[in-house]
């Protein structure tokens, strides 16, 4: 992880289910084409909810992984 | 397939507005547009002066449960006006007041909170509903 240029970093650290991919939906608007996004959850349903938020809406999950009960994810705007 | 989303909401009680704001915020992120029915209990719980208000849970919830849902406020979890609020600037969220209901409460549309955007009968919801999903709270 980690090499990647991240336009957006967006910290849902606290959030439950739905704010994690509410958050993702509010900051993928402000980034553009190809940039990468940063979410940062503490939210184990994010798993699954952003790789299908990711799945539905066209935009890609380059990166999902997890340490110390924290989750990241990085999302590329499509 | 239709992917709208329409949730008629009949509870009033916090724990189950809280469940549809989540259902409608999350479904909101998705890009599935959303339409809200409000209908009783739920209807009046949107009223200008009660949104903010305690409308108490469920009565499954029991003391265990209030403790519970007392701890996730505490710890910053958001209620469900703001959930609602967050879905409608998220996507294409229409919260309707049903007709019927408002005659029964003896409510206008300046009583109730700006979330809601009108007041409709059944028939209409239903031809908005198309062959969407329906989901009764």
């Amino acid at each position: 992880m980690g090499n990647l240029e991240i336009k957006l970093k967006v910290d849902a650290s606290g959030l439950s289910c739905p704010m994690p991919i509410v958050k993702a939906a509010q900051g993928i608007k402000t980034i553009g084409p190809g940039e990468l996004m940063e979410v940062i959850a503490t939210d184990p349903g994010s798993v699954k909810d952003f790789a299908a938020w990711a799945g539905s809406t066209g935009n890609a999950l380059v990166e999902s992984d997890s340490a110390d009960g924290k989750y990241r994810f990085v999302v590329r705007h499509k | 397939m239709d992917e709208t989303i329409s949730l008629v909401l009949f509870s009033g009680t916090d724990d189950k507005l809280q469940a549809a704001a989540t259902l409608a915020a999350g479904a909101a992120a998705l890009g599935r547009p959303v339409k809200i029915f409000l209908q009783f209990w739920a209807l009046d719980a949107f009223r200008a002066d009660l949104i903010n208000a305690d409308h108490g849970l469920a009565a499954e919830a029991g003391e265990a449960g209030k403790a519970a849902v007392a701890a996730a406020e505490k710890a910053g979890q958001a209620r469900w006006p703001e959930t609602l609020r967050a879905a409608k600037e998220l996507g294409e969220v229409d919260i309707q007041a049903c007709s019927a209901s408002m005659a029964m409460l003896k409510l206008g549309q300046s009583d109730l909170d700006p979330l809601v955007d009108g007041i409709e009968g059944v028939a209409a919801f239903f031809i908005k509903a198309g062959e969407g999903q329906i989901v009764f709270i």
